[in-house]
């Protein structure tokens, strides 16, 4: 077994794994800020609870967000430490900036927010939400912009003394127009991830409690808003994945003629639905359902007279450039990743359209479909997200770091030029940790999101709202989480 | 001074922050169980309040090693690439009970179940004994050099990690964290559970001083020069005040402060006998990773020196601020009922 093969399903695994949790963290502290926000302004106790009952759901899974990240930063040492000599001086920098400008924010705020409901005065205690609302936002910025550089080195040049890249500009590197594109795509992501974990959720127990107040009072209104959201990001996402795609045919050609099984270069290709064939002899691909126009416009914003670069040209002229080399990435995998992403990402929006449109005007729905069309819609966002991280890094393969093509030519690297010397043994032994750790773990999330779903906002927080704090501190209770 | 000697002096920093504040975490969940054992009253209460006193900052505490970890890339990629890939598994070993660790004590109060709350706190247990240990392993084995070849590469073996010298050391750093998590403890609470806590604390006083400064001495005597010997005196100093301060009941704050002290000596005293080495190499001393051969460019180095002079101070205030809002003792017998589900919907 090769252990370049061995440490590339370890990333893979737990990098996909990492960013389950993630996208949840990012879009639903701004949306339990939002929920909380309303409480303090109208005192309508529904958005207390909601808050809660959310705040629960966000705890459960931001533990296991934040347990995966750490192997994040540590395995890029471990696993791939010739890349970390060949990168660091660049892509250290966002990551230690992640630390102490965001993650440190992050989790001391959100300590004060779950332990300081009785503690710290109302606005106080909402602006402890808020701050952690904009990091864990920021820090999905730090992260993205290390690995936006990946995908297009900016601000760096080769230094041949010692044999690495080097950084010249920090500004070039934050604005870095794969970052900006990149981040915005993922954020928005995020949101749509936790728009329809809100409306998911809510819509469900809508259903379920028809009769009830809280009905009209909490889950018809918090359905709403996780609608919106959802259906604002969908759009967001068309949006920003069109700018981001355009950048990607100028910058990474190969990865988008893969995502197309683009075998040769065409003029005015159509843009592929459906294929059957191996892939990875592209020629041997069949084409079953095709639409004209539509690829020209995602690459340059026209219909006609646009001339894509197909993988067999692309790759001829990477050897001439980079010596012998197989510069193909996984075509089967980029082509259904990148069609995976966008069909996931259909269902969260028209399930919103269709919530929408039964409580519309003061309706509560009763339909039991729609019932289960909400909890069938949960994973769905949670799959685009993983889809989509798919396509783009393995689009990037064989590279790791993928050269510019008006960039330093010398600033690249391959997988296999990028890993660490170990045997095949040593990496498998902490791929098989990692995988059945996280996978019990895994189960363990599942199980404990549905338990709290299930128990819904009011079983296990009758109380309409917190005591006001006491002047006198010395009295004050404390509220305890764990 | 020369940025890299300053980036060096910041790793210190960092692990410092990382070591006093978590290893009071680790502290606490290494002597979790052990709450309770003897007061009267519901066992689970003791717990519960033990573990309440880290509730609200553990979190924060940990984001010092993120913190340290993105900053070794940062400023010393060659270090982190070396050190990283080569103490691999001992690496491995930290990160899978820390993982665990973290998920134990957020999701511990979310069922209200006796056999959950077991299967929590050894994950508790494991998450902080492990690393408590092996920290103190791993940064001995680093002081004590590591062979690494001349092409940076490290081909461990078993002795380099394991052998007397960084068994001590994981002997040292967990008998310290125990020692200063039970006089956080002790500072935090009142009634029975700091009435255990300083009992913890009278127990494990002198063996710890006897282990810490066994270390200290052998560090120093192997690796140390002139200067690391005031190090070395101050942190067996302040163990021992925290000791005569233990035995005599004297100041809960102070004798936490002296324990803090001897942590961030201890650390100080590792990266000073390391210095100007980051991995000393058993092989050939001219294949040492140093501050000059393992460092970033002076620009890199100069925007991270920016970030950390604006945003340090900043991470400092809000986290002090937050050990002043939580500052308030807990006790057992004002510990609410749980608040966790059942394990079955009712």
């Amino acid at each position: 077994m090769d252990p370049l093969d061995v440490s590339r399903w370890q990333f893979g695994i737990t990098t996909v794994y990492h960013f389950i949790f993630v996208p949840l963290t990012i879009g639903l502290a701004p949306l339990i800020a939002v929920m909380q926000t309303v409480w303090v302004i109208t005192d309508n106790p529904a958005w207390y609870r909601l808050t809660r009952f959310f705040g629960k759901l966000f705890l459960i899974n931001f533990a296991l967000g934040v347990a995966t990240g750490i192997v994040q930063e540590f395995q890029f040492g471990m696993n791939w430490s010739e890349y970390s000599r060949f990168v660091g001086d660049v892509f250290g920098a966002p990551l230690a900036m992640e630390g102490l400008v965001a993650f440190f924010f992050e989790s001391t705020f959100l300590g004060l927010w779950i332990f300081g409901w009785t503690r710290l005065p109302r606005l106080v205690h909402l602006a402890c939400i808020w701050v952690v609302a904009v990091a864990v936002n920021m820090s999905a910025f730090f992260i993205i912009a290390a690995n936006s550089w990946m995908q297009h080195p900016v601000g760096a040049r080769y230094n041949p003394e010692t044999g690495r890249a080097e950084l010249t500009s920090i500004v070039a590197l934050f604005t870095n127009n794969t970052a900006t594109a990149a981040f915005s795509h993922a954020v928005t992501g995020a949101f749509l991830t936790a728009g329809t974990f809100v409306a998911g959720v809510c819509a469900w127990w809508l259903v379920r409690a028809r009769e009830s107040d809280e009905a009209r009072t909490m889950y018809r209104p918090a359905t709403i808003l996780g609608c919106l959201v959802a259906l604002a990001a969908a759009a967001g996402l068309g949006l920003t994945g069109d700018t981001q795609g355009k950048l990607m045919f100028q910058q990474q050609p190969m990865k988008m003629a893969s995502a197309e099984s683009l075998c040769h270069t065409e003029t005015d290709p159509d843009f592929s639905v459906l294929t059957i064939g191996t892939h990875n002899n592209c020629d041997s691909v069949t084409h079953l359902i095709e639409v004209p126009y539509v690829l020209p416009f995602l690459a340059e914003g026209r219909f006609d007279g646009v001339k894509l670069e197909g993988v067999k040209d692309l790759q001829e002229q990477y050897q001439t450039k980079f010596g012998p080399g197989d510069y193909r990435p996984n075509l089967f995998v980029t082509y259904w990743a990148f069609r995976a992403m966008i069909g996931f990402l259909a269902v969260p929006g028209l399930f919103a359209l269709v919530a929408l449109w039964l409580t519309r005007r003061g309706r509560i729905p009763d339909q039991r479909w729609f019932a289960w069309f909400a909890l069938l819609v949960l994973p769905t966002p949670f799959l685009a997200n993983s889809a989509g991280w798919v396509f783009t890094e393995m689009g990037r393969q064989p590279w790791v770091v993928v050269p510019n093509p008006t960039g330093d030519q010398m600033i690249r690297l391959t997988v296999d030029q990028g890993v660490s010397g170990h045997s095949a043994g040593v990496v498998l032994t902490s791929l098989i940790t990692f995988t059945a750790l996280y996978a019990g773990l895994a189960v363990v999330w599942f199980w404990l999101l549905s338990r709290y779903v299930v128990e819904g906002p009011l079983e296990h927080d009758s109380e309409p709202a917190p005591p006001k704090p006491p002047g006198d501190d010395e009295i004050a209770p404390l509220s305890f989480a764990y | 001074m020369a940025l890299h000697d300053f980036w060096f002096i910041a790793l210190a920093a960092l692990f410092v922050g990382f070591f006093v504040l978590e290893g009071f975490d680790f502290g606490i969940g290494m002597l979790m169980k052990t709450f309770g054992r003897v007061a009267k009253g519901d066992r689970e209460q003791h717990q519960r309040a033990a573990l309440n006193t880290i509730g609200p900052v553990w979190d924060g505490n940990e984001v010092w090693l993120i913190t340290a970890g993105g900053a070794m890339f940062a400023a010393f990629p060659g270090m982190y690439a070396t050190l990283f890939s080569g103490l691999y598994l001992p690496l491995l070993a930290i990160l899978v009970s820390m993982i665990l660790r973290i998920c134990a004590i957020e999701w511990r109060g979310k069922i209200d179940d006796p056999h959950w709350r077991q299967w929590a706190d050894l994950g508790i247990a494991i998450g902080s004994w492990v690393p408590a240990v092996l920290w103190g392993v791993v940064f001995a084995a680093l002081v004590r050099g590591l062979p690494v070849n001349a092409d940076k590469q490290i081909h461990l073996s078993f002795t380099d990690v394991f052998n007397p010298y960084t068994l001590l050391g994981g002997l040292a750093t967990a008998g310290l964290f125990a020692f200063h998590g039970a006089l956080f403890a002790r500072l935090k609470t009142e009634g029975a559970v700091r009435d255990d806590a300083t009992r913890f604390a009278a127990r494990l006083a002198l063996p710890v001083t006897a282990a810490v400064a066994a270390f200290g001495v052998w560090t120093q005597l192997a690796h140390g020069n002139d200067w690391t010997w005031l190090i070395l005196g101050f942190a067996i100093v302040s163990q021992l005040s925290a000791v005569m301060l233990v035995l005599s009941k004297g100041g809960d704050g102070w004798a936490f402060t002296c324990t803090a002290w001897t942590v961030a000596a201890v650390v100080i005293l590792l990266f000073a006998v390391l210095y100007p080495n980051l991995i000393p190499s058993t092989l050939n001393p001219d294949w040492s990773l140093t501050v000059l051969n393992a460092s970033s460019t002076p620009y890199t180095l100069k925007i991270m020196s920016w970030a950390a002079l604006i945003f340090a101070p900043l991470v400092i205030t809000y986290q002090a601020w937050t050990y002043w809002v939580f500052r308030q003792r807990i006790s057992a017998d004002r510990i609410p009922a749980p608040i966790g589900l059942s394990r079955r919907p009712t």
